[in-house]
């Protein structure tokens, strides 16, 4: 089984966002890997672990990236690619990502390729759908189970809290949402033996695409912080007084109720 | 500039959803006086060509087929390429959906477009169509446009005002009939676990608990709350880490945002990456027996107490004033 995992490098969930020079401020913040993207490499290794094959986990990013590649090779991929557009690219949005990965992947004969369902930075949960496409093969997006047999993969799909249960077959590209699995930590030797596995770089060149075939198609004009919420009203006195004092709030002077 | 816009109308236990209304009247402030064209598919969708034209659109295309009963990728952007190649239009609105959110992006691939996802407001501005979205799951948001191809956007439930429903106005209703074949993903199964009523994205109220509801039976006061309020439960990530309930009510930074009306956070500290998927609701309570917690900090109203007592009371509170209005 040819597996292959989409990753991203996000903001850790616990920073705060600050906006210096009209952009999210990245100094001193700490990176990790999308949280969505640890469930799909947590999958692909139990896939690989039952199915035999190769795990490989693919990100476009910049040399920083090379640091959550490297915790994904520990908790025991195999391989890692970067591709890196540091030098190429100036601003990316989703075409672009999902253009760069597809020409990436195209002539891979991945089996099976895995990727978050949304990253929590940009949160479009566009790319994964997107390279399906482009690779023209079947995807299912948000799963919470994925069973292979074969060439045929029988998955569960979380909408919307529903659950549908999906037949289809490989090639196939997934999404993961929370409660596929329980991501493992890297163990020390993973961490050791991870500085010995292969992580390649490519750039843009190497994949024979110029800057003008991924030009994005919208642009950022602005970013800005919502306004500061204040604190605001504790309410006092006994229990069932409160209850109705808020009730009567609610109802009279928010009036959402 | 004015725009021919193709809004994607969801349908759901045969009826519209509400978000589908609100993207009719994204598309209207896109379409920049252009035309509005709501497009319905599904194997028996005709009779709600009416209620889309009603709320805005100018007229509205079925693509009924049995094949496409049930949502799948491949059958839906079929049944919609074949609109798009015979409409040509300069833009596409779907809802910030389940499905919006499965199906926009392979279309967008398909027709090697931009796309704008999770829109929650949409002005002409300086000349541009600008898109508003939240990015690090609402801590902060962006100003977004297209520079090349068509306009394409996914909105964000509960966040653009449907217009005003008007019985009387009256558009086209035509049907395409379309071939849809080599479905490669079929749906054997649904499973109804959650949403019995309403949907947590769209929902104008929710009651939220959180590590302080302590047991899955905990859950049932907040329950009890919500159906007095037509509102749906969720819940924070201590909650769903603790099997008190399961993962797809998970509101934060992973699992869902909301903006409802009023959110009711019971027996949640408010940790960061909560905060983030809720904190742009309208209005905020939060309940805690910890007055540290910091969930009081973004609410506009607080009581420090016990859930357990705080919820049936307020139940039983609402259930009077809902009776008189």
């Amino acid at each position: 089984m040819n597996i292959y995992v989409l990753m991203k490098r996000t903001f850790d969930t616990e920073e705060k966002i600050t906006i210096s020079g009209g952009q999210i401020n990245e100094d001193g913040a700490e990176f990790i890997i999308n949280p969505y993207d640890e469930y799909a490499i947590e999958e692909a290794i139990q896939v690989r672990d039952a199915q035999g094959g190769e795990v490989t986990v693919v990100s476009v990013g910049n040399e920083e990236t090379e640091k959550q590649l490297r915790t994904a090779l520990a908790m025991g991929a195999d391989k890692a690619v970067l591709i890196n557009t540091e030098d190429d690219l100036e601003y990316g949005d989703q075409f672009t990502t999902a253009k760069i990965l597809s020409e990436y992947l195209k002539d891979k004969d991945a089996d099976l390729i895995i990727a978050g369902n949304v990253a929590i930075d940009g949160g479009s949960g566009q790319v994964g759908p997107r390279v399906a496409e482009l690779l023209n093969i079947p995807y299912v997006t948000t799963i919470t189970k994925l069973d292979i047999t074969g060439s045929n993969a029988t998955v569960v799909r979380d909408v919307e809290g529903d659950s549908e249960v999906i037949e289809t077959t490989l090639p196939l590209l997934v999404t993961a949402q929370q409660g596929l699995n329980e991501p493992r930590y890297p163990s020390l030797p993973g961490i050791m033996k991870a500085k010995k596995k292969p992580l390649d770089e490519l750039e843009l060149d190497d994949l024979d695409l110029e800057e003008d075939d991924v030009e994005a198609k919208t642009k950022t004009i602005e970013i800005y912080l919502p306004p500061k919420k204040e604190a605001g009203k504790v309410l006092e006195g006994e229990l069932a007084d409160q209850v109705k004092e808020l009730v009567n709030l609610l109802h009279t002077e928010a009036k959402v109720v | 500039m004015a725009r021919k816009i193709i809004v994607l109308g969801e349908v759901r236990d045969g009826s519209l959803r509400n978000v589908s209304f609100e993207a009719v009247a994204a598309a209207k402030t896109a379409s920049e006086g252009g035309e509005v064209v709501g497009v319905l598919i599904g194997d028996s969708v005709n009779a709600l060509s009416g209620e889309l034209i009603h709320y805005g659109a100018d007229r509205v295309i079925t693509v009924e087929n049995e094949k496409l009963k049930q949502y799948t990728p491949d059958g839906y952007s079929q049944a919609l390429m074949a609109v798009i190649d015979a409409e040509s239009p300069e833009g596409l609105i779907f809802g910030h959906t389940s499905l919006g959110k499965d199906l926009a992006p392979k279309v967008a691939a398909k027709l090697n477009s931009g796309l704008i996802s999770d829109v929650t407001g949409l002005e002409i501005a300086g000349g541009n169509l600008v898109f508003t979205r939240p990015i690090y799951s609402g801590k902060a948001f962006e100003k977004k446009i297209v520079t090349d191809g068509l306009v394409f956007a996914t909105i964000r439930p509960n966040n653009i005002s449907p217009l005003e429903k008007d019985e009387s106005r009256t558009g086209e209703a035509s049907s395409l009939s379309v071939d849809i074949k080599d479905l490669r993903t079929i749906i054997k199964e649904v499973v109804r676990k959650a949403s019995e009523g309403v949907d947590l994205s769209e929902a104008k109220v929710i009651i939220a608990g959180g590590r302080g509801v302590k047991s899955e039976e905990g859950f049932e006061p907040l329950n009890e709350l919500a159906k007095v309020l037509n509102g749906a439960v969720g819940a924070s990530r201590g909650a769903c880490d603790a099997d008190y309930c399961d993962y797809s009510l998970q509101i934060g930074q992973t699992g869902k945002v909301v903006t409802p009306d009023l959110y009711i956070a019971c027996g949640i500290s408010g940790a960061i990456q909560h905060l983030a998927g809720m904190s742009n609701s309208k209005v905020i309570v939060a309940i805690n027996k910890d007055p540290e917690a910091n969930i009081f900090k973004v609410a506009d109203y607080g009581i420090v107490g016990d859930l357990f007592e705080v919820v049936p009371l307020l139940t039983e509170e609402f259930r009077k004033i809902l009776v008189n209005a």
